[in-house]
């Protein structure tokens, strides 16, 4: 009896299984080649120029020397204040649009909106932020404007990747809520909001990568090239002070000013690569410690 | 003759365009279990949706007709929540909500208002006990609901359905993901349960119907074929020939 006898069509099958899966695993791991690339060069390069003085001191002969403090300090708020508008305000929407909305002309023209909101240039952002909050709201150039620029900009894709996070609670969930007399709100307060809150935190935090690195928005809305810091206070800067920021005075650094040290600038960049790289670990953090709680 | 509690008056609904349920009539008694049967896409389902309103959360669906329940058009009812604490409903597939077993069954009276801890440990005990669970589970209510089996979750949906008190029940086919000793198991805890409240069973298996309904409602594409009681329905000789079909697997 050969029932299981190897005929040409089962090699065929195995090799194409074999090569298949090697194809695959090659381009998979092929992802991790220009992150370690980038992160070593860039870091290689500027570790000369990362000392002490670099993190903390106001930059000095136009940047050509000193430190990057202001610079450091601009980003963290142009970060934490876009996401407190952007985050709360996004994932209310989200809710609205996920758990509320019905299927009707005015939800397809908001889901319309946020979906080509998520594809318009950085750039035209800026534009935009220059128009709105500088000079219509009056803001003038300042941290205040740029990071509502920066949270606009960010918007739609906080509540794009929300609606995911919450689409993925089951309906049944919600039906077994309802069928027990539990109101909308409380429903997606016990049940919707503790079960998909990992996935909408890193929607979120992914959305800190972008407002730390973006320049062409914050450059047109608020962030000077050259503003020290003076004193040592809790607000070092005023919201409707001009800043500096990491991205912009990299930019600067590497086009403007002459004579600058070459292991500066790579300096600058592994100083902006470390902010985004430890916000995001701190949602790998969070979100393994909310997947180990996760209950079905 | 007995109160009817729950009226059905030309009862239409349709997703959209297309119409699923073409105007039925029909009453359940008090204290009754009403059968209900009929192939898959009948409407039996989306009739259960209609009576507790949760068809409101489902887009593009119209309801004409009345439904009263205790003499309370649904449609106008002020308080759908106090409604919806009415009725038990019991979903086809378990649903453990991702919740402690215990929070679970107290999930209900606590959206309600209660929060008496002393109150609720009572009654949760007492939800678990008429669904069979409360041996299984006594020493571990603290432990996730979705981690027990398909048997036991569908009988601590049971629980959950009786925790917000209901004076109807409605199965929604209870029974087809679970095994046949967990099934006659649920059954026997129905028997209980009709002297206290008025069930609604809707189930594929025509046997089921059989051996709890008082009577039974055939429903088919959206129109009930036949209502009567179990016996002519499942008897030799009920009035229309596809209940005859149906009920002896011809067809359906």
């Amino acid at each position: 009896m050969t029932r299981f006898a190897e005929t040409p069509h089962i090699r065929r099958k195995l090799r194409n299984e074999l090569l298949a899966r090697l194809f695959f695993g090659a381009m998979a791991m092929a992802m991790v080649v220009p992150l370690l690339l980038i992160v070593g060069f860039v870091v290689i390069k500027g570790a000369p120029a990362m000392t002490w003085e670099f993190f903390t001191e106001n930059p000095r002969r136009g940047g050509t020397a000193g430190g990057i403090w202001p610079a450091l300090v601009g980003t963290l708020y142009l970060i934490i204040l876009s996401l407190c508008v952007s985050a709360p305000i996004g994932v209310l929407a989200a809710v609205y649009l996920n758990e509320y909305a019905r299927e009707n002309w005015l939800t397809r023209i908001v889901n319309l909106a946020v979906v080509n909101l998520a594809g318009v240039p950085s750039i035209v952002h800026g534009l935009f932020g220059l128009g709105a909050f500088v000079y219509a709201l009056h803001f003038g150039k300042s941290i205040l404007a740029a990071s509502l620029t920066l949270s606009i900009m960010t918007l739609p894709v906080i509540i794009a990747s929300t609606k995911e996070a919450l689409a993925s609670v089951p309906m049944s969930f919600r039906e077994a809520c309802w069928n027990v007399g539990a109101s909308r709100w409380q429903t997606i307060w016990h049940i919707v909001l503790p079960n998909s809150i990992s996935g909408i935190l890193t929607g979120v935090i992914l959305q800190v990568s972008r407002a730390a690195g973006e320049t062409a928005p914050v450059m047109l809305t608020g962030v000077a090239t050259f503003k020290a810091i003076e004193g040592h206070g809790l607000f070092l800067y005023h919201l409707r002070e001009q800043c500096m920021a990491l991205s912009m005075h990299l930019f600067y650094i590497r086009t403007q000013a002459s004579g600058a040290p070459e292991e500066l600038s790579y300096a600058i960049a592994s100083t902006l690569l470390g902010v985004v790289l430890a916000v995001n670990a701190t949602a790998i953090v969070f979100r393994i410690y909310l997947r180990s709680r996760k209950k079905w | 003759m007995t109160r009817d509690k729950i009226e059905v008056e030309d009862l239409r609904l349709s997703y959209g365009e297309k119409e699923v349920l073409h105007g039925i009539s029909f009453a359940v008694h008090e204290n009754e279990i009403l059968g209900v049967i009929g192939p898959a896409q009948s409407g039996k389902t989306s009739l259960l949706r209609c009576i507790n309103r949760t068809i409101d959360y489902t887009a593009g669906t119209h309801v004409h007709g009345t439904i009263r329940v205790d003499g309370e058009d649904v449609r106008r009812t002020k308080d759908v929540y106090a409604l919806r604490r009415k009725i038990g409903m019991v979903a086809p597939l378990p649903v453990g909500l991702p919740l402690t077993i215990y929070d679970n069954v107290a999930f209900a009276p606590r959206s309600a208002g209660v929060h008496d801890r002393a109150w609720l440990d009572q009654h949760v005990e007492k939800c678990l006990r008429q669904a069979a669970l409360w041996d299984e589970v006594k020493d571990r209510l603290d432990s996730l609901g979705t981690k027990l089996s398909g048997g036991q979750q569908q009988r601590l949906t049971i629980a959950r359905a009786l925790s917000h008190e209901p004076e109807i029940l409605c199965l929604d086919e209870f029974s087809i993901a679970i095994d046949p000793v967990t099934t006659m198991r649920i059954e026997d805890v129905l028997k209980e349960l009709r002297r206290e409240m008025t069930i609604i069973l809707v189930t594929n298996l025509v046997q089921q119907a059989r051996r709890l309904a008082a009577r039974t409602m055939f429903l088919w594409n959206g129109e009930i074929v036949e209502m009567d009681s179990s016996d002519v329905i499942f008897g030799d000789r009920p009035a229309d020939r596809r209940t005859y079909e149906y009920v002896n697997g011809i067809f359906g």
